[in-house]
């Protein structure tokens, strides 16, 4: 479960940090192990992600999750990033029974483990939960 | 106990076959979360299967052979949780599903309209006080009786150190306390309370005084009659007993006082079209069909304690703990949340891992040693708030742990440290 790649975004987390500007700001937490993550997202022309920041505390697999997810979301389009967190959360819960997609996945394939662990999967997915809502918030 | 076989860890460990199962891939369970629930020994789940092969009927109302049979075995079960705890009538063994049902049986006797009794009045200026220790089975169910009432809610504080702090008693327990609800042994820093100094001021006030005993029942001689206070709760699982049954014991003179909590069949006396009339305790407080086979377990349950010795007990989880509480020190980065001696302390003991998540110490132990701890906030999230952290890794032991299970716990972190280092 503890891959190399999550355990590296846990002990270097990429694009950490709230920043301006941005379109929307959610707040999502799991209330089970208290984990959190604030994240705002800034889009551009032809719906293309400018910038996806982000701040929170919690286990690796959450925190890593986040930092991964920045990476993978920004300088996509919104409909790019919308099928990685599609394919992402069909991952997560198939119950490690799902093969990954690792060409739309990239480097969230290294969370394909947690699947395995029912308790641990709303850790994996808090962050895409709240790019989600972040999104739709954006547009709105 | 007299005549007792001398205290003999490898013998009690064989009477729990869980204990000897191997996990997938090959690892042996190292089970330190009694304090989340205990496991069973044989002669509980023998009792349970005997009862439901050769015994079981409805109690209290079937006639049959079975029917006699199953109400004798779920009424000699009182009989023994009586006596276990000391106490003074059989009749003031109230069977319920687990300690937060018999916390919210107590909480709904207050401020209830019915209920004429000047004790369990309760409206706005009155107050309900608990402490910042508690697990949400004591706290919840005293919020909810302040919203419905009116009541305010006040708390205990809780020290550094993770004792209580009850340097301003008697300005937080006055003559406008109804009821103050305390932990006996807390769930998450292992603090036993010393009950007598707030039971003199809630005497003095004219109150009334609970205890959540969840923690202590299992792990101590517990004599409700000594300790004095009104009501005590405690669940049968912790104590090698099943789950879906717990205990409330409440003074007689109060049970009777009390109205009914949950209304249905056997706890009636007379039932007309416009009101009913109930049955004398502790019938009045078991609406149902109860749950017969798990009152049966939990009688072998206390069997099985008394047979080893609730002081032998203690005594071996005394050494257990302070065996603990030196090896976890040892950790750089280790912080234990709780008294850090065996002084007034039981056998649970929660710590934090400087950068270290508990969610991913908890996963590595189990995943690489099959070590099973208790990770979040134990369901006592004002605890942690007021520690200023989210949540902790909780070891908890019992009966059947060794000192090799605390050296393999001390292996198993300096593990984590190497992953997340």
């Amino acid at each position: 479960m503890y891959q190399e790649l999550i355990l590296e975004h846990y002990k270097h987390p990429q694009g950490r940090g709230l920043r301006e500007p941005y379109d929307a700001e959610v707040h999502h937490v799991n209330p089970t192990c208290g984990d959190e993550v604030t994240m705002r997202v800034k889009l551009g022309d032809g719906g293309k992600v400018l910038d996806v920041s982000y701040d929170g505390q919690g286990c690796s697999i959450s925190q890593a999750a986040a930092s991964v997810l920045h990476e993978l979301t920004t300088g996509s389009t919104v409909a790019e990033t919308l099928s990685v967190v599609d394919e992402f959360t069909r991952l997560m819960q198939g119950r490690g029974q799902v093969e990954a997609d690792e060409d739309v996945l990239g480097d969230a394939v290294a969370f394909a483990g947690v699947a395995k662990f029912p308790a641990r999967v709303k850790c994996a997915l808090l962050a895409w939960m709240a790019y989600k809502d972040a999104l739709v918030r954006s547009q709105a | 106990m007299n005549g007792a076989a001398p205290f003999d860890v490898e013998r009690i460990r064989k009477d729990f076959p869980i204990l000897s199962r191997e996990l997938p891939g090959g690892r042996p369970l190292v089970y330190l979360d009694s304090g989340n629930s205990s496991q069973k020994p044989t002669q509980v789940i023998e009792t349970m299967r005997e009862h439901l092969a050769q015994h079981y009927g409805n109690v209290g109302r079937a006639l049959h052979a079975l029917g006699s049979e199953s109400t004798e075995a779920y009424e000699g079960a009182r009989d023994k949780i009586a006596a276990f705890i000391g106490a003074p009538s059989r009749d003031e063994v109230i069977f319920t599903k687990n300690a937060s049902e018999s916390i919210n049986l107590v909480a709904y006797a207050f401020g209830n309209p019915v209920n004429t009794d000047e004790r369990f009045k309760v409206g706005p200026g009155d107050e309900i006080v608990i402490s910042e220790m508690e697990h949400h089975s004591n706290i919840v169910p005293w919020q909810l009786l302040a919203q419905r009432t009116g009541a305010t809610l006040r708390w205990f504080p809780v020290t550094d150190e993770g004792r209580l702090d009850i340097d301003r008693l008697d300005e937080l327990v006055n003559e406008r306390t109804k009821i103050v609800s305390i932990v006996h042994q807390s769930n998450v820093l292992g603090t036993v309370n010393s009950e007598s100094p707030i039971l003199a001021r809630v005497r003095e006030v004219g109150a009334l005084m609970m205890l959540d005993a969840s923690q202590s029942v299992p792990h101590q001689p517990v004599d409700v009659a000594e300790l004095g206070v009104d009501f005590v709760a405690f669940t049968g699982h912790k104590m090698v007993g099943p789950s879906g049954i717990g205990v409330l014991w409440g003074r007689k003179e109060l049970l009777d006082a009390m109205p009914p909590f949950l209304g249905g069949g056997e706890m009636i006396e007379a039932v007309w079209m416009d009101h009913s009339t109930y049955a004398p305790v502790p019938h009045k407080f078991e609406a149902g069909t109860p749950p017969i086979v798990e009152a049966v377990g939990l009688g072998a349950a206390v069997d099985y304690l008394t047979s080893i010795g609730m002081e032998e007990i203690k005594r071996h989880e005394k050494e257990l703990t302070g065996y603990a509480l030196e090896a976890l020190q040892e950790i750089p980065g280790l912080r234990i949340i709780g008294p850090r001696t065996v002084v007034a302390r039981g056998g649970t003991v929660s710590f934090t891992l400087e950068g270290i998540h508990p969610h991913d110490v908890g996963q590595i132990l189990d995943d690489v040693y099959g070590i099973a701890v208790r990770v979040g906030h134990h369901c006592a999230r004002p605890l942690h708030l007021r520690f200023g952290i989210p949540a902790t890794t909780r070891a908890s032991f019992y009966l059947y742990n060794t000192t090799a299970e605390i050296d393999a716990l001390v292996r198993g972190l300096h593990h984590v440290q190497k992953v997340f280092g």
